[in-house]
């Protein structure tokens, strides 16, 4: 393979090369000159030079916001910047809802709850719940999923029997509690429901939790796993590649931005 | 105020019709109580306090007589037979209360029955009238420093740990702002229970607590004080326990909560039963204690599309407004809630937006209204979302909002910085000083986009309305009519905690609430 050649580059500002950045930040002390001069000097620490302190507000009593400017002299081979093939990017909620439109044709019926014991929907509610967390809509938000929320406490078998009963494409699984391992023992019992069921390798499994990564979700037997910090919005980016992986709508070794790893 | 657009008589209607709709709902409101409504009882005796592990004594009371089948005459009822035992505090009182065996629970004689009634009363009176003299120094202090004039800017702070909320809340104040609202940890409105003391943690904002209402609430009387200028505060009634979360506000002299009659049934997906005769009791509390109430219409249209679905904001305003009035609201604490929210790819959104703003100060001329920003389409641009908040700030002053919520250019991305909040107040305060009375100066023509467009959505609010009214509000919100969001009466979370009331019922707060 031949190494592409050299691409040095920097930021630019209103010339070529000029090294422009613009920055804001705020100071916890009261406007004056001396603050002023703190935040020039903290933006010469990060190695900034011609640095202008265009802004100085009095943002409360003992802070003080800045605008600045300033050039860098830092520059790089853009010619060296190795990206992971990222074919698709994550898409947004409109561009998900419109993508599904297009690609599937139909709603993407999902299924989800706390299984087990487990009393604590706070998971499954944030994925799940038109609010969603973080200000990340919840997958009953997307018009074109049609998600149920079972709540918490529910048999695995109930949570089974009721997406059979509306075709599911994907059924979520949420384990909080994790005493004894007992999130790992309902979570394989629930496989061996699903296998049972005949649905396992058919309809999508994910597991969700505080305690739950992409890996152990595998080796319990499920299609992925969600940890902490998931957004509604990633889990459904998966379901959605993984359901036109399925139908050979999209290549197997296809991958996109954020997928479980 | 901006155009007639629709007739008065039209407005009437729509009025007649909000009423026909909730009477059937009143049925049910009268018929049933909650264990939350049971729990704000007691925590009008003073049960404020928390046993083991942190789980309040109002629960632990209320758990023990629901267990016991003996709830449905009312908390206040077994609270005075605690008294009768011989308990001298309301520790006490629960103490012996959940020690005693069921079948000790039995109806005494007539006489000693009314007895206990009349004195559990003139304990209630007592209660009330400490809780009236707490809102009244609140109101005094409001009196002294007035608030700047409106829309009355407000910001959210939600950094998990009240004791860092305050140092936000302070700077956001000495930045501008009029009210400040402290948003609740995810997931606080399913909790069936109000968490007890200060806390320092929590996830994506901070719970709401009584002490970290009065922690939040001495720190904005200080700034206040020093500002010369009132700031409000407000938090979420919202959830499990509406009417709990209202009480402990009114007790900490809040100014403002969140409280919608139907939020929790769409959008947090509890019981329909248990949100209407829970709102009902926290909207008599909020009627008594001057608490602005804020209705969230703002977020059907985060689901649903903004342009299509205007006319369900409007119906269900009205909707709003009539569960409030009957629980004694008046329209000066009406915060009804609507939003900036249209597309802003749209052509002529600011005319759009314009004419909704104008539509809703039209149906509801004395209401102080609650203007949310935009939310949904906002982009991690910080420099485009920044101008686009700012013209839903030129909208709240044209349309005389009398709240409006802040939007923060890095909305899509973090709860806001400090310096997000002073950047929006900053061009905030200059949109309302350069455009005040701008409503007066120009008259929005008749047969033009505004008005036509404000005609087609009322229209189309008299439909809903008309149908929630033929078909009854359970089968439209069964429907799918509000925020897009479908469900069942039976369905949702908490209905376990609906009782109905036994023909002895006793709620002597109630009854002073609703004769005040």
């Amino acid at each position: 393979m031949v190494k592409p050649s050299k691409q040095i580059i920097r930021p630019y500002g209103d010339r070529r090369d000029d090294g422009v950045v613009q920055l804001s930040f705020t100071l916890p002390v009261p406007l004056s000159e001396k603050a002023k001069e703190a935040a020039a000097v903290f933006t010469k620490k990060m190695g900034f030079t011609d640095v202008k302190v265009a802004a100085a507000e009095r943002a409360a009593d003992n802070y003080t916001f800045f605008v600045i400017y300033a050039r860098s002299g830092m520059y790089l081979d853009y010619a060296e910047i190795d990206v992971p093939e990222v074919i698709v990017k994550k898409m947004s909620f409109d561009d998900l809802n419109a993508f599904i439109k297009e690609k599937v044709g139909r709603r993407i019926v999902v299924f989800g709850a706390c299984t087990g014991t487990d009393t604590h929907t706070v998971g499954i509610d944030a994925i799940l719940n038109m609010k969603g967390y973080a200000g990340d809509y919840g997958l009953e938000r997307y018009p074109w999923f049609e998600a149920f929320n079972l709540g918490s406490q529910v048999p695995n078998e109930e949570l089974i029997k009721k997406a059979l009963a509306k075709n599911a494409d994907a059924i979520l699984v949420s384990q909080v509690v994790t005493q004894r391992d007992v999130h790992k023992d309902n979570s394989r019992q629930f496989i061996e429901v699903a296998k049972a069921a005949g649905i396992h390798g058919k309809v999508q499994l994910l597991l969700g939790g505080p305690r739950v990564d992409h890996k152990l979700a595998l080796e319990l037997g499920f299609d992925a796993g969600f940890g902490p910090g998931t957004k509604p919005s990633d889990v459904a980016n998966y379901i959605v590649h993984a359901l036109l992986k399925k139908q050979g709508k999209e290549p197997q070794d296809m991958h996109y931005q954020g997928e479980p790893k | 105020m901006p155009g007639p657009f629709i007739e008065d008589a039209q407005i009437e209607h729509a009025r007649k019709l909000a009423e026909e709709i909730v009477n059937p709902i009143f049925d049910l409101i009268r018929r049933n109580t909650t264990v939350s409504t049971e729990r704000t009882v007691l925590r009008f005796f003073g049960i404020s306090g928390a046993g083991a592990r942190g789980v309040p004594l109002a629960n632990l009371m209320v758990d023990k007589l629901k267990a016991a089948g003996v709830l449905n005459k009312g908390a206040a009822y077994w609270y005075g037979r605690a008294l009768q035992l011989g308990a001298r505090s309301p520790l006490e009182a629960v103490e012996r209360l959940t020690a005693l065996p069921t079948d000790k629970l039995g109806p005494l004689s007539p006489e000693q029955e009314h007895t206990l009634r009349e004195e559990v009363r003139a304990e209630a009176r007592a209660a009330m009238d400490d809780l009236k003299a707490r809102i009244a120094q609140r109101n005094a202090l409001r009196e002294q420093f007035p608030m700047s004039p409106a829309p009355h800017k407000y910001v959210i702070v939600a950094t998990g740990n009240i004791y860092d909320d305050v140092d936000q809340a302070r700077a956001a104040a000495q930045a501008g702002a009029d009210v400040i609202a402290v948003i609740r940890s995810t997931a606080q409105s399913l909790l069936d229970y109000v968490p007890h003391g200060a806390t320092t943690e929590g996830y994506g904002g901070t719970y709401a607590t009584q002490e970290n209402f009065r922690i939040m609430r001495e720190a904005l009387d200080d700034e206040s004080r020093k500002l010369k200028r009132y700031i409000q505060l407000t938090n979420y009634s919202s959830g499990l326990c509406m009417s709990e979360i209202a009480f402990c506000a009114a007790y900490e002299k809040l100014d403002m909560l969140l409280n919608d009659a139907m939020y929790g049934i769409l959008f947090r997906d509890i019981n329909m039963r248990r949100t209407f005769i829970d709102q009902y009791f926290s909207r008599r509390i909020c009627a008594l204690a001057g608490i602005i109430i804020n209705t969230g219409e703002d977020n059907y249209i985060t689901t649903a599309d903004a342009y299509d679905a205007a006319h369900t904001v409007i119906a269900s305003q009205f909707i709003n407004e009539c569960f409030a009035k009957r629980a004694g609201l008046k329209d000066w604490q009406l915060g009804i809630g609507h939003s900036y929210e249209i597309d802003p790819y749209r052509d002529d959104t600011l005319l759009l937006e314009l004419s909704q703003a104008m539509l809703v100060r039209r149906c509801f001329p004395d209401a102080p209204l609650k203007y949310m920003p935009p939310t949904k389409h906002k982009e991690t641009d910080i420099f485009f979302s920044h101008a686009y908040d700012v013209m839903a700030d030129l909208v709240a002053i044209w349309t005389r909002q009398g709240i409006q919520l802040l939007g923060m250019m890095t909305e899509a991305m973090h709860t806001p910085l400090l310096a997000d909040r002073y950047v929006a107040l900053k061009s905030a305060s200059y949109i309302h000083r350069a455009a005040r009375g701008i409503d007066e100066e120009f008259t929005v023509r008749e047969d033009g986009k505004i008005a036509n467009r404000a005609r087609e959505v009322f229209g189309k609010a008299m439909q809903l309305l008309q149908e929630c009214r033929d078909e009854g509000m359970v089968a439209a919100i069964g429907k799918g009519h509000f925020g897009d969001v479908k469900r069942s009466e039976t369905g949702g979370k908490g209905l376990d905690g609906v009782l109905e009331k036994a023909p002895d019922y006793f709620n002597p707060f109630l009854e002073l609430l609703e004769a005040a």
